[in-house]
């Protein structure tokens, strides 16, 4: 049996060997696979994770290669000094053209690169400085202190150093605090704020890290080459680069390798075969990858690494190690309730979804809030969790005004929430799932988590995560897809979630809905345990027998207003309650 | 620069402009009613203007040869379809539909073709055959997928765009193509000389414009489509099917983008590869108009037709530079005019 750690020592093993015993042309090959990989791998970050999408990549490569063509050869810069140069214009061009696409629908970012791409390929074209659509030659080769890299066979060993590095880099940056927040970006971005990610922030970062390992590679071709002209920084290519992610499989990083090979060496076939098969030379290839592309697309979204990996098997991770927990909230009884509601009022034009509404949560107990389909109770719920603004009133938590605040402020302050349509990230462990949750009481940035220098504060949050899951009785599940989980199971994982940002009150929205009867039961087990040990829970639910049993007070609401407030059993006798349910008795 | 070169200027921006908003009211199409970032509506241009030239000469154009492939490809894909959901019942008339349309059309302009029959008469056969091609192209390449994201449609677009550009070379070649102008005359108006040829186009244009809205506004099927633009799920509870939706709109997207593709040829010489960069032009007036509004999709193309016009004049070299870039201010506009974003899956 191989394992993971054994297949990656002989990939390096293989990679170390071929330019020793392969003939040249397959150094050559190799180098062009660890330069497209770098690119790729920004994409597969990029596109597979984080749900965004670029093809003007191959315009960041050329800005890389041509920022060191031009200072190396028209003022001799050292061409290290060079590639930080190019790497500043670099994050600075993707920095702006992500802040004005990023925060909008998806579709603007990719758009806006197409435009961006053919831009510069024509500027590359027509500066006659940067000499025109004839490029500029006689950029020195690479030397560092000294030993020159005069031999493709030495780039190859730096190419494929760099390449390396940089998966490293991903891979440790996708199993961190940042990077947790960056796969929620597919899809989850409420649910990330909610949990105190600046979603619009990430995005550009991302698509920043994605531009500057176009801008590497761009870098180490100049210098390959020695040579630059504007062809192989067009739109063309920075499709291919878009391609190779996707083909290889753009959810693992090292789809990105696999994907570089995959295309080089198919074109390398294609542009033999096809114009001996149609007995003339044309484009023909482009008809192969496009159809190929389509087919894949169709069949298999997500590319080929999903295959490869299901050869390797996995070894089954080790428990999580207990750490020293992270900084716990300030839990200070204070008199009155814990959360106030008073007058809160939302209309959408005419309609009054909540009406001056006023009600109170006091610690430590379960309060449901119920009402008929339409009465306002999730709007309710948008208000206090910060996903709806109020239209007037107030909320305030602790005696804090929190009308207003956005989400993520919410959650600092304390308040944790579940989703009524499960949002977990459904490819992603159990385990980092919850440590979602932990977000806001970590801090390691990009720079920190892809150099794992992150490594004490995130033993401390997978620890702090591992103890939530087990506290909600899901050990057994830790390492599971949160995906592969039954329905209720899942329920539960966002209760772990939410109890892992360290709540003082947690909000539920329609925990039990969809749920089968001992579903229901085991879930209601679990709040009255969280309760005993002194949590506060506000329930928005319709269904009565579950909520009957279970709550302390009730909060029961029509129309947008208030109808009832009182114990449960009291307000199974209300009359207004029961027309309201009902309808009226005559 | 002097007035006489400014209103040339103009003239042209205009004639430009009125051929890039039938694209850009394709590309809006196309994105309301499936959500497709039609990335290939360029190549239908530039075999527009090939198919033309092709018949120009009296030669059956490679669009035949690409159309029956296609339609042979949907037929095998709807029996497919028919047998696994056991519905051989419903075969036959799908099959006449997908196969037997497309590959009379295409013989019967394959028939027409050596007899260089007038102009007029073979602008018409170049348009019903790109409007044949664009359902076909949706069945085969979009609807698999139609349930997919934005960015996974884009992306096969983008392939697509690839495969017809192939294409493109491998049926016509690399040599470009002219078609002769519908008018050699023109006049002088208040000092100001215009040609027939620009008046024909913007005359065109907007009778298609006109057509389009009297469709959309007046007819059942058109009211179809804008039903499923406004909520896709929805439509399809009251019975219109997304199949046929997307079916419908790829072929008026194909008709538009052919019609550019008419008037583009005595223009400019349109190559295989042509179309990528006009559909982009395409892309900026439909994005100027958020790609949801028609109007402003298509004053957006007006826009960049003059100033394409005006800056290669001045700058010619950065012709395409100024083009581009001019999406960036509208897309800064857009994203501090907007005050919240999508959730995207």
């Amino acid at each position: 049996m191989l394992g993971s750690r054994a297949a990656f020592a002989l990939f390096v093993a293989v990679l170390a060997v071929v330019p020793q015993v392969a003939p040249a042309f397959w150094v050559t090959l190799g180098n062009y696979i660890g330069l497209y990989s770098i690119v790729a791998l920004g994409l597969v970050l990029l596109t597979g994770v984080a749900g965004q999408t670029s093809f003007g990549q191959a315009a960041f490569v050329g800005l890389g290669a041509y920022t060191t063509a031009y200072l190396t050869t028209k003022y001799g810069t050292s061409p290290w000094l060079a590639l930080a140069i190019g790497m500043v214009i670099t994050a600075a061009v993707a920095l702006f053209l992500g802040f004005i696409t990023l925060r909008m629908k998806g579709h603007y970012l990719p758009l806006a690169t197409i435009a961006w791409g053919i831009s510069l390929f024509y500027v590359f074209g027509n500066l006659e400085m940067l000499g025109g659509h004839t490029g500029m030659s006689g950029i020195p080769a690479l030397s560092f202190a000294g030993f020159e890299l005069k031999s493709e066979n030495r780039y190859y060993y730096l190419i494929w150093a760099i390449t390396l590095a940089s998966l490293w880099a991903t891979n440790n940056l996708l199993d961190s605090r940042p990077g947790r927040a960056i796969r929620a970006l597919k899809g989850r971005l409420e649910m990330a704020e909610a949990f105190g990610v600046n979603a619009a922030r990430l995005k550009i970062v991302v698509f920043v890290y994605a531009a500057l390992l176009a801008c590497i590679s761009g870098w180490l071709y100049a210098h390959l080459q020695r040579f630059v002209n504007p062809t192989p920084f067009f739109i063309t290519q920075g499709i291919e680069y878009l391609f190779m992610a996707v083909v290889g499989g753009a959810g693992s990083v090292w789809g990105a390798v696999l994907g570089a090979t995959v295309i080089t060496l198919l074109k390398q076939v294609l542009q033999d075969v096809l114009p001996w098969m149609f007995g003339r030379s044309g484009n023909f290839e482009l008809i192969v990858f496009g159809i190929l592309m389509i087919l894949l697309l169709q069949f298999a979204r997500d590319g080929l690494w999903p295959w490869i990996e299901r050869i390797i098997p996995r070894r089954m991770p080790p428990p999580v190690p207990p750490a020293e927990p992270l900084p716990a909230r300030d839990r200070a009884t204070r008199a009155g309730p814990l959360l106030e509601v008073r007058k809160a009022r939302k209309q959408f034009g005419g309609l009054v979804a909540v009406n001056d509404l006023s009600f109170e949560i006091r610690p430590g107990e379960i309060l449901g809030l119920i009402g008929p389909n339409g009465a306002g109770k999730s709007t309710t719920f948008s208000l206090i969790s910060g996903a709806a603004a109020l239209t007037s009133g107030d909320i305030r938590f602790r005696g804090e005004s929190i009308g207003g605040a956005p989400p993520y402020e919410i959650a600092r302050l304390g308040i944790g929430r579940t989703f009524q349509h499960v949002k977990l990230i459904p490819q992603m462990t159990v385990l980092d799932n919850v440590a979602l949750g932990a977000y806001l009481r970590g801090g390691s940035g990009i720079v920190r988590a892809a150099l794992a220098l992150d490594g004490a504060e995130e033993a401390r949050i997978k620890a702090e995560a591992a103890r939530a899951i087990a506290r909600v009785g899901l050990a057994d599940h830790t390492f599971d897809a949160a995906g592969s989980l039954p329905l209720g199971k899942q329920r539960i994982v966002e209760i772990a979630r939410a109890l892992a940002a360290d709540p003082m009150l947690l909000l539920l929205d329609e925990p039990a809905a969809g749920l089968r009867f001992l579903e229901k039961q085991e879930l209601a087990a679990l709040l009255r345990s969280l309760k005993a040990d002194g949590m506060t829970v506000l329930l928005v639910e319709h269904d009565m027998d579950f909520v009957m049993g279970l709550t302390d007070r009730l909060v029961v609401m029509d129309f947008g207003e208030k109808l009832a407030e009182g114990q449960p059993a009291d307000i199974q006798k209300n009359a207004a309650v029961l027309e309201a349910y009902l309808g009226s008795v005559v | 620069m002097d007035l006489s070169i400014a209103a040339l200027l103009a003239q042209d921006g205009i004639t430009n402009g009125a051929i890039y908003a039938l694209l850009a009211l394709a590309l809006v199409l196309v994105f309301t009613v499936t959500r497709i970032v039609w990335i290939p509506a360029g190549e239908f241009v530039a075999w527009g203007t090939l198919t033309l030239a092709g018949l120009q000469t009296g030669v059956a154009p490679g669009t035949l040869k690409v159309l029956v492939g296609m339609a042979v490809i949907a037929g095998l894909m709807e029996a497919w379809g028919c047998v696994r959901r056991g519905q051989a019942g419903r075969l036959p008339r799908r099959l006449a539909a997908w196969t037997g349309v497309p590959v009379v059309v295409a013989a019967l302009v394959w028939w027409l073709a050596p007899m260089q029959l007038p102009l007029p008469v073979q602008v018409l056969l170049t348009l019903v055959t790109m409007t044949t091609l664009g359902p076909l192209l949706y069945r085969v390449a979009y609807q698999p997928l139609a349930e997919a994201s934005v960015l996974v449609l884009l992306i096969v677009s983008v392939a697509l765009h690839f495969t017809l550009v192939g294409l493109g070379l491998w049926f016509f070649g690399a040599e470009g193509s002219r078609t002769p102008a519908f008018s050699s005359t023109s006049f002088t108006l208040g000092g100001v000389n215009i040609s027939v040829q620009s008046l024909l186009v913007v005359a065109s244009s907007l009778a298609l414009i006109g057509a389009l809205a009297l469709f959309f506004g007046r007819t059942l099927y058109g009211k179809a489509l804008r039903a499923t633009a406004v909520n896709r799920a929805g439509a399809r509870l009251v019975g219109i099917s997304p199949d046929f939706a997307g079916a419908l709109t790829f072929a008026l997207a194909a008709l538009l983008c052919g019609f550019s593709g008419v008037l583009i040829g005595p223009i400019t010489t349109v190559y295989y590869d042509s179309g990528f960069l006009v559909g982009l032009k395409g892309f900026v007036g439909a994005i100027i108009g958020g790609l949801s509004s028609y109007p402003i999709a298509a004053a957006g193309a007006l826009l960049v037709g003059l100033i394409e016009s005006f800056s290669s004049f001045w700058a010619s070299a950065f012709k395409e530079v100024i083009v581009f870039t001019l999406i960036i201010p509208v897309l800064l506009w857009r994203s501090l005019t907007t005050t919240h974003h999508e959730e995207d899956e």
